[in-house]
């Protein structure tokens, strides 16, 4: 190439005013759960982006309409891979208001309690994460200790540190261990002082602040339009939360706050993800007070769980009963329902339908984070470059659920 | 199956009142906005803790990271020299329990191979050959393949299991290998790993065909 100062205009020297593109994903450090932005720049401003999801679509819906009611429990365990046990929760709810069945209060405390450590999980994931893309290293691998300890009670509860599969439809997959209250108990102090201490280097450190506040702003009415849930629609100010407006298990017995936001900034929602927290760590210590410690764990209905081990060695009834439930499926009967929980980002919904067989006729989930994505186009239009590493963040769209 | 409306989980009334907690606004007062101060206090957090725990490292203080997993410090396991154990339920590679004379306990009713979801155990089912006093009334696998590259730790083939012939308490996880072949885990392989005890016995109390006290029927004895 010639060089630029050789026989040229002055006036020819300036540089081209075409906008450039910019490919951000989709792999890409800040780009958590494979997904592509092409932007459009006008210097380093943003004028167009365009958001590009599915690269991580596995076609969970039909994997699950392949098997019986109860192997759907794997496929959706890797929905939102961060906080597993919320959406086995969601999805058992699901299937037994089809099938007209409750579970015993001691599993639904149980699952209160998963769920709630679960949701920790998944807000200090998201917000570790956040501040490790601006920089702040180390409060990532606090927020990441501090998800290792509950990972281990999931451990020692379910037998795998992620992909629990231990949801049932009528119940868990075993009871809770002996010592699950004291090691809960135990545990949460040390998340929430890990909590406060990390707290302590983020929020007076102006880098932090300044691309945090007043960024990526949402108002109320176009996230509400935009069909937003979760701690996401809570920053701009509205205190829906399914565990309040609909209250489902035993959340109707538990004292908790709904933590708000008043800008719909970054900021709040990073703040009301550790509000949130702060919260679930209060319905932990309310459930594990009034939960039960002895009594049934799954509901008493042959047809839709298997019988205890020591029936299926010795006696014929419990071999047949094993036998169909194994072979033929959980027979759900015919009809459509849709059931929505409280997941880590907002409204889990699933939608099943059954004709009756022991098989799901559709499955069909409404992912919280993919109501959430589609604002994020008109957040970073008319932003800058850097803008979109903490929007987005903020944002926690996890791929596995996104692309359903 | 009946529908009891007001003590169903998911029709509960809405709650009148909840409380809703308003979430700080970042302060922007001197201390914040001239950086230093902050920046300061930051780095006297992580190089305390940085200083705390090279003292701990030199002195040989540290913490036992599996007893005391929950406390302040360093509590990096190093891995292979140290290791966590696994919990009880801890869901490993699987082992085939076997009975008092060797042979498999599994009896080849393909509810494991039925309710594995990732589809991935393969059983040909074989027949106790003649005068044998299992034949006819059992079946043996002639081939029980598990490949554990495809296999996702579910459980739910022990959970399905009849007899409590296969077992996912090796306490060993998948392992490394340098080709898919070593992922294909025969029957001979699955019949030689033991629990985490020890034992390759099962639980199950079901009499053998031919036992004294034998107390159920055959095709071909009939009481
Ligand atoms: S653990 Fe799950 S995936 Fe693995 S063999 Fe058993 S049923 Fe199949
Ligand atoms: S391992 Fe158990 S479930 Fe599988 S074929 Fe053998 S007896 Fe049946």
């Amino acid at each position: 190439m010639e060089p630029l100062d050789q026989d040229l205009e002055e006036g020819e020297l300036e540089m081209p005013a075409d906008p450039m593109m910019l490919n951000m994903g989709p792999s890409h450090p800040a780009m958590h759960g494979t997904v592509r932005i092409v932007v459009e720049l006008s210097g380093e401003t943003i004028t167009k982006a365009d958001v590009q999801i599915g690269y991580l679509h596995r076609g969970f819906e039909k994997m699950c309409e392949r098997g019986n009611w109860n192997q759907c429990y794997p496929c959706v365990d890797r929905l939102n891979y961060v906080s597993p046990m919320l959406n086995n929760v969601g999805f058992s709810l699901a299937v037994e208001k089809m099938l007209g069945v409750t579970v015993p209060e001691r599993t639904q405390y149980y699952r209160v309690a998963l769920g709630e450590l679960a949701r920790i999980c998944d807000h200090l994931t998201c917000n570790g994460a956040m501040a490790m893309e601006l920089g702040a290293f180390t409060p990532f691998l606090w927020y990441v200790r501090a998800r290792e300890m509950i990972w281990d009670i999931f451990e020692e509860e379910t037998g795998a540190r992620v992909t629990h599969s231990f949801g049932r439809v009528g119940g868990m997959a075993k009871p809770p261990t002996a010592y699950f209250k004291d090691v809960v108990r135990a545990t949460i102090p040390r998340v929430l002082a890990v909590l406060t201490e990390s707290e302590g280097l983020l929020l007076k450190n102006r880098i932090f602040l300044d691309r945090l506040e007043n960024v990526g702003k949402v108002s109320k009415e176009v996230a509400l339009d935009l069909g937003w849930t979760g701690p996401t629609l809570r920053s701009t100010g509205v205190p829906y939360d399914v565990r309040r407006a609909h209250p489902y298990l035993v959340y109707d017995r538990f004292e908790f706050d709904i933590p708000v936001g008043t800008t719909g900034d970054n900021f709040d929602r990073f703040m009301c993800r550790q509000e949130e927290i702060r919260q679930s760590a209060r319905i932990l210590e309310q459930c594990l007070d009034q939960m039960p410690d002895d009594g049934p764990i799954n509901i008493d209905d042959p047809r839709v769980v298997l019988p205890p081990k020591e029936e299926v060695y010795s006696t014929i009834e419990g071999t047949i009963q094993h036998f169909k439930i194994v072979m033929e499926g959980i027979k759900v009967p015919a009809g459509e329902v849709y059931s929505y929980t409280e997941g880590g980002n907002g409204e889990l919904g699933f939608y099943l339908v059954s004709d009756g067989s022991g098989t799901p006729h559709r499955v069909r989930i409404r992912p919280p984070c993919f109501a959430i994505t589609q604002a994020l186009e008109r957040m970073i239009v008319g932003a800058m470059i850097p803008d979109i590493v903490p929007t987005f963040g903020s944002l926690n769209m996890i791929g596995g659920e996104c692309d359903h | 199956m009946s529908t009891d409306t007001e003590n169903t989980p998911w029709m509960k009334p809405r709650s009148g009142d909840f409380t809703t907690k308003k979430v700080e606004r970042p302060t922007r007062d001197f201390e914040v906005q001239s950086y230093l101060p902050a920046v300061t206090k930051g780095l006297v957090q992580t190089m305390g803790a940085f200083f705390k725990n090279t003292k701990e490292m030199i002195l040989g203080q540290k913490k036992d990271p599996v007893i005391e997993s929950l406390s302040w410090g360093i509590t990096t396991i190093s891995y292979p020299e140290e290791k966590r154990p696994y919990t009880d339920r801890f869901r490993g590679l699987h082992r085939l329990t076997i009975r008092d004379d060797g042979s498999p306990r599994c009896v080849a009713c393909l509810c494991c191979s039925t309710a594995c979801p990732a589809q991935c155990i393969h059983i040909e089912a074989g027949e106790y050959s003649e005068g044998d006093p299992r034949r006819g009334y059992e079946r043996y696998p002639a081939k029980f393949v598990i490949d554990e590259l495809r296999c996702i730790f579910c459980g739910f083939c022990v959970e399905a299991c009849p007899c409590d012939a296969i077992r996912m308490d090796t306490g060993l996880h998948a392992v490394p290998y340098d080709s898919r072949e070593q992922f294909i885990y025969g029957k001979d392989l699955l019949m030689g790993m033991t629990g985490r005890d020890g034992s390759r016995l099962t639980e199950n109390p079901r009499h053998e065909p031919g036992d004294p006290d034998h107390p159920g029927i055959d095709r071909e004895r009939a009481h």
